[in-house]
């Protein structure tokens, strides 16, 4: 990210176009724990960033750690001891999560900012800030990331910048399935495999009648056609399979039959299991 | 009076604090699950297991944080620097004011095979320091079939009586009324999330139904999956006509060996009679250094238990898969009619 040879003011976008991070939402949750935690004096949270830079240069953040630090109007202390610790411990469970950033929670980016990053690339070669807005300022909980562009005049370092980078929010699908449970305050108990397979169906039903509504508006005229999505809802229905009546009746009913099958078997098995059970422990010597 | 009452009551109401109130709930922080879904499934298909910190708060079980361990060798060495990485992660979250608490493990299972002795040792380990303390198990085989697979199971108490004097025959099972259901407690699950979490999830929530849609659960395939359990059910089969065969063996010991003390004894009753007849003293009719008379030990049904419970679980999992499967099965026989 050096400067050209030129001697104009050079704000180098050409490296950091194609550099996002991925934030696992595991990542806001330890953020937010560990703010709600934070000891009183303390305004705002920092801490390490772990994860991996992928192959096409993605910044993928997957776990985090606060790091007990102390601020006042000139300077921030971080503890790097703990800093080290901290690696220490989580690289046995994980060896192959590196440091890739640093996070800290409240909107913007401050003087005392510049410090730390500066620390942390003496660590990772170019790290990642996130900031996580806590405290909802702009009416919604923003979370930025930045990376620090060096600006050069000429052959001089001025300043570095921080320049903002796209984030992209992803579950995986073990976490989106837990998603609606994650979201409220509280649950009462988690959802059976029925419950879920109800929930499931009715977004489902949802979605159909939502494309049943929009095919209506365009053929009544309500609404003009937008081709592309009709191209996709043409891709979609010819998606299913042609299959005669017959021919898919009978893969219906075999499939139901092997179920059928599986459900006897393990009601006999439970069976025996009561039956054997009964007999062994009233099994006694005469 | 008043000062040998005070000090009394004191005491009483010392006293009266043994009394233990059961554990009802356990109360998992979002957080928690995360941490445990992320572990388990970047090691599957190993096995892994982390600590569990909380609060243990009357009736409810609260977890708050938890930590991985790492996957350990069988090497002595590493068992301290295990104990050692439990100590160090302990301190450092004491600095950043998480519960400090050890409530429990976490372990993870394929296709919920987790019933085992060394769990009932962990257990036990746990439990003598511990007033309550509880495992989480989590499946990630069964996240492929959009199941959030987590369970929170104790040891019951008179199981862990039973275990303490180490003796599982017919008799003590019988006198407890306890059988393979009972060794292991299930405890339901509560979820809660801090508010500023929940706010931000709602808002970083995606807006439409389309990306909202656990489009996993509708997947028709589950063939691999019951095949898998299948397969472990027939030889948890196997393994429980083999202690079967266990028990047969040492009734029919048992019964030889009665034949042949009825036998002594006719003999020596004999004998007693024509000495009798000698005008001699007669012969005691027990005689304990005989060989025929040493009491054969009964085999212990822990194993058979075990394995009883884990087929039973392995049903339970058939036939929860099977209902998924009839509800896709219909729902896609209704599509395709229209």
């Amino acid at each position: 990210m050096e400067a050209g040879d030129r001697t104009v003011l050079q704000f180098s976008t050409q490296s950091t176009a194609n550099l996002s991070a991925k934030v696992h939402p595991l990542v806001v949750f330890n953020i937010c724990d560990c703010y709600v935690r934070r000891p009183d004096q303390a305004e705002r949270v920092i801490g390490t960033l772990l994860g991996s830079v992928l192959s096409d240069g993605t910044v993928d953040i997957r776990n985090s750690y606060a790091v007990p630090h102390t601020e006042s109007a000139e300077q921030v202390a971080l503890d790097i001891e703990y800093h080290h610790n901290m690696l220490v411990s989580h690289q046995k469970v994980n060896p192959k999560e590196v440091i890739v950033g640093w996070y800290s929670t409240g909107l913007g980016v401050t003087g005392g900012s510049a410090l730390i990053h500066d620390f942390y690339s003496r660590e990772v070669p170019n790290p990642v800030h996130l900031t996580v807005d806590t405290g909802f300022r702009n009416g919604e909980g923003t979370i930025k990331a930045y990376v620090s562009v060096n600006l050069a005049l000429g052959d001089r370092q001025l300043a570095a910048q921080f320049q903002e980078i796209p984030i992209d929010l992803r579950m995986v699908e073990a976490e989106r399935l837990g998603f609606d449970i994650l979201k409220t305050t509280s649950v009462d108990k988690l959802p059976s495999d029925l419950e879920g397979m109800e929930v499931t169906m009715q977004r489902l039903l949802a979605l159909i009648d939502d494309i049943y509504k929009y095919v209506d508006d365009v053929v009544e005229g309500r609404v003009t056609a937008d081709n592309s999505i009709g191209r996709f809802i043409s891709d979609t229905v010819a998606a299913l399979p042609k299959l005669s009546p017959p021919a898919f009746d009978k893969l219906v009913n075999d499939s139901l039959q092997d179920q059928l099958l599986l459900l006897y078997l393990s009601s006999i098995t439970r069976t025996q299991l009561g039956l054997a059970e009964k007999l062994n422990a009233a099994a006694q010597i005469l | 009076m008043a000062a040998s009452s005070a000090p009394r009551s004191f005491l009483q109401v010392a006293a009266t604090e043994e009394v233990v109130s059961p554990l009802r709930v356990v109360q998992i922080e979002g957080l928690v699950i995360l941490k445990i879904i992320k572990h388990c499934k970047e090691f599957s298909p190993a096995l892994v297991t982390g600590q569990l910190l909380g609060l243990d708060v009357g009736s409810v079980l609260e977890v708050t944080n938890c930590f991985p361990f790492p996957i350990r060798e069988e090497d002595e060495e590493i068992e301290a620097d295990g104990a050692n990485y439990q100590l160090e992660m302990m301190r450092c979250l004491r600095e950043v004011n998480v519960d400090n608490n050890t409530v429990g493990w976490y372990q993870s299972t394929i296709l919920g095979s987790y019933q085992t002795v060394e769990l009932i040792e962990t257990f036990m380990n746990y439990q003598e320091n511990i007033r309550r303390c509880v495992c989480i198990i989590y499946d990630p085989s069964r996240s492929n079939q959009g199941v959030l697979a987590l369970k929170a199971l104790k040891l019951s108490d008179s199981f862990m009586e039973l275990y303490r004097a180490n003796s599982f025959t017919g008799e003590k099972l019988r006198e407890k009324n306890l059988s393979w259901v009972d060794i292991f407690e299930e405890i339901p699950i509560k979820v809660s999330n801090s508010a500023l979490i929940s706010a931000f999830m709602t808002e970083l929530e995606a807006d439409t139904p389309v990306t909202q849609c656990d489009y996993d659960r509708l997947q028709l395939s589950s063939n691999p999956y019951m095949e898998r359990n299948m397969e472990f059910l027939i030889e948890c089969m196997d393994d429980l006509s083999m202690e079967q065969q266990k028990f047969q063996y040492h009734y029919r010991n048992l019964s030889r060996q009665q034949a042949q003390q009825q036998a002594w004894l006719q003999k020596r009753r004999a004998e007693n009679m024509a000495r009798k007849a000698a005008g001699e003293e007669p012969l005691p009719e027990e005689d304990p250094t005989n060989p025929i008379f040493k009491p054969i030990p009964e085999p212990s049904r822990l194993e058979s238990f075990l394995i009883t419970n884990q087929i039973a679980n392995y049903c339970n999992q058939i036939n929860g898969v099977a209902g998924q499967s009839f509800n896709r099965l219909y729902l896609m026989k209704a599509l395709h009619d229209n």
